[in-house]
């Protein structure tokens, strides 16, 4: 890059006059590398989303039809029993998730942050779960959790026979079983992204507060954690988008069942688009989910935006 | 720079016209049976399609039910290439040929010369046809029966039970097995499952007309109706014969419980024979195939290949071949040995099928006489998708909760409505 400078003298290069042709490639290479993908992008996830916008306003069922129709699909939407279900799952499984995930991944790091012995080793097997695809996960503990199969079975084998553990055929509790799911498999990663945090603190500023007669807790509490603001806002937005997305964890653990009490909205939009010959239903709700992703991705750019800029 | 890549796309390019113009017929078949007999089967049309002079472009899709399939397929279609064939069945052919992708109907032609209208039932027939049902635009495979109730033999007779006729018997004999400690109905309270079960029960419970009128033709005041809240009665009722692990088990776990005698009864189509068979267990020996209490109903599910328009000379061929072979004696006969379900050809002779096949057969024949021949709602092919989603949520909702029978009788009117 250097020797094409002009203004940088190279005692090689002086020695061959260059031509016009590498000057303009040198200086439009980088461009012409970056546009394929920047058009590959700009056309299959922006042009795509004002596609699925557009088709939600359609009467589209089977097949899309491109005849402008209205709102009257996310009417449609707002009528329907299950897209309720769905929404409030989606509520209670994101909320639940975020803080249980957190707390535990903060605690893990914490007590993994003390310099004890192989922390190498027990970093890997809370980390391993995230290698898992939700899929996997999502089998397994549907047969941990099968009242016939799992726990239940096995501590009602113990002699416990009043023992009672069925949240996953329970319409009430089916949802928290995703929960119990997500968090074994997320809360891994969470407490990596929190442990290179607490890595990075400053050892100088520990050491202060030791002088000054801070208890442990109180210097993780006081001191430490507020200083992860940033880990935590990363740690919220990946956390969320993976709750906005999930979908085969669920199709895996409950497919939506009992019922449809544990439907998500991602579940909702591929059952409508592919199985039920709904494309403009299913487009209004992808458009709703859109809609939810940027109100929670936007204000936390602005914010850190304006952070940056402000330094 | 982009010169090679150019030249080699030509070369790619006419490389394809080559050969599209040394096979005279081909075809690009997608479907789902990729597993054992279903392949097996499906390998007989690509030997006959291959020897006929056709060039067989396979597209299977794994992943059972064809989820994955209607995603590619979908895919395919919007993006202008549909595949010459594909495995779709009752009022979704229709439906697509509303969104003008089947026009015009090549293998019409063949249909016309074989003399489809004498080989199939008028049932059949009318779901193969496009354009106002005037004109064939898909073949038929096979005949699956939906209204099955499948019971373990030793356990009926270690409790003094017979196969129960009607649906009071079932209850009172469901009712005795639970007693004796026997999980009385196999089920996966999945809402396919839960659907199959449903409509076996509308169709026994109802009657053959009050199914016509509710589930076919989608009469408002057959939905919402007392007779609805009885049929929500019976399935609450059948609730409660089922085990607590029952939600999201697959159908085939369910048929195992019936096999091993930890369950006595299962209502699942005719695949679950196949179940019993690979196990060595005899029909009418070790266990019992019969239909659902019902007055001489019959509800079919007719596995069948669409055949998208294509403009290639070649390709139309190819579909007109295939077409052709699919509704052959042979591929109807061993196709339908391998899957447990029977030819929906009428002329294929039946001796080398079980007695469970026998039955169904000769059940089909009467059933189209008298007015029972129905078609399955829960396996797609009374209604399109929307509306048999719409009155699957409501029915495996019921099933799943609490909801009284009369609200789920309004609820289901509504989101039928809701459809509309």
């Amino acid at each position: 890059m250097i020797s094409g400078d002009p203004r940088v003298p190279s005692s090689r290069n002086s020695y061959c006059p260059r031509s016009d042709t590498m000057d303009w490639l040198q200086k439009n290479l980088p461009r012409m590398v970056v546009a394929p993908s920047f058009a590959a992008i700009l056309w299959f996830v922006y042009g795509f989303i004002l596609w699925t916008i557009y088709v939600s306003m359609t009467k589209s069922k089977l097949l899309p039809i491109y005849k402008f129709w209205g709102l009257g699909q996310h009417f449609r939407l707002w009528r329907m029993d299950r897209w309720y279900v769905a929404v409030e799952n989606l509520f209670i499984f994101t909320v639940l998730f975020l803080i249980i995930c957190i707390i535990i991944g903060v605690l893990l790091a914490v007590l993994l942050d003390q310099k004890i012995r192989a922390e190498g080793f027990l970093r890997t097997v809370y980390l391993y779960p995230m290698a898992l695809s939700f899929i996997v996960t999502g089998t397994a503990w549907k047969w941990i959790l099968n009242p016939t199969l799992g726990v239940q079975k096995l501590v009602r084998d113990w002699g416990f026979t009043e023992f009672t553990f069925d949240w996953l055929v329970s319409r009430d509790m089916s949802i928290y079983t995703i929960v119990i799911a997500g968090v074994w498999q997320s809360s891994g990663f969470v407490m990596a992204m929190f442990l290179a945090g607490l890595r990075s603190v400053d050892d100088e500023i520990i050491k202060a507060a030791k002088i000054d007669g801070a208890s442990l807790f109180s210097t993780y509490t006081t001191i430490i954690i507020p200083m992860l603001r940033p880990v935590f806002m990363s740690a919220v937005v990946i956390l969320c988008h993976i709750s906005i997305k999930s979908y085969d964890l669920i199709v895996a653990l409950t497919a939506g069942g009992p019922g449809t009490s544990s439907d998500m909205p991602a579940v909702f939009m591929t059952q409508m688009a592919f199985h039920r010959s709904e494309i403009g239903l299913a487009s209004a709700s992808a458009t709703i989910m859109f809609i939810t992703v940027t109100a929670i991705i936007i204000p936390y750019l602005y914010s850190e935006l304006r952070r940056d800029n402000a330094r | 720079m982009f010169k090679p890549f150019a030249v080699s796309l030509a070369l790619i390019a006419s490389g394809g016209m080559i050969a599209s113009s040394t096979w005279a017929k081909e075809a690009e078949v997608l479907h789902w049976w990729t597993s054992g007999g279903e392949a097996a089967a499906l390998k007989v049309l690509k030997d006959d399609f291959a020897k006929n002079g056709g060039s067989w472009t396979d597209m299977p899709v794994a992943g059972g039910g064809g989820d994955a399939a209607m995603q590619t397929l979908k895919a395919r279609i919007v993006a202008g290439d549909p595949p010459a064939a594909a495995q779709i069945k009752g009022p979704t052919i229709q439906e697509y040929d509303e969104a003008g992708v089947v026009e015009p109907y090549h293998v019409d032609e063949v249909a016309g010369a074989e003399g489809w209208d004498n080989l199939l039932s008028k049932q059949v027939a009318n779901h193969m046809k496009c354009d106002d049902f005037t004109k064939y635009c898909a073949a038929p495979v096979n005949i699956h029966r939906i209204d099955w109730i499948w019971a373990n033999k030793k356990v009926l007779d270690a409790n003094g039970i017979s196969m129960p006729t009607t649906w009071d018997e079932f209850n009172a004999a469901a009712r005795k097995l639970k007693a004796a400690g026997i999980i009385p109905l196999a089920h996966g309270s999945q809402p396919w499952q839960d659907a199959t079960v449903f409509e076996a029960v509308v169709l026994g419970v109802g009657g053959n007309e009050f199914y016509q009128r509710a589930i076919v033709d989608l009469e408002m005041d057959a939905l919402n109706s007392p007779t609805m809240v009885k049929i929500f009665d019976q399935m609450r009722l059948l609730q409660s014969f089922t085990d607590e692990g029952s939600p999201g088990r697959d159908w085939n776990v369910a048929t195992g419980m019936v096999m091993e005698g930890k369950a006595a009864f299962q209502i699942m189509g005719d695949w679950a024979k196949g179940e019993f068979t690979n196990a060595k267990m005899k029909p009418g020996v070790d266990f019992y195939c019969l239909p659902t209490p019902s007055n001489h109903g019959y509800l079919y599910n007719v596995d069948s290949f669409i055949f998208y328009s294509v403009d290639d000379s070649s390709k139309v061929e190819g579909q007109k071949l295939l077409a052709s072979l699919m509704m052959g004696k042979n591929f109807q006969k061993v196709f339908n040995l391998y899957k447990g379900s029977i030819p929906a050809r009428l002329d294929v002779p039946m001796d080398e099928f079980d007695m469970c096949a026998k039955g169904s057969a000769a059940d089909l024949n009467y059933a189209a006489m008298t007015g029972g021949l129905l078609p399955s709602f829960a396996h797609g092919m009374a209604l399109r998708l929307a509306q048999k989603g719409a009155i699957q949520d409501v029915v495996t909702e019921h099933f799943n909760s609490n909801m009284s029978s009369q609200e789920a009788a309004r609820k289901l009117a509504q989101a039928v409505q809701d459809t509309l």
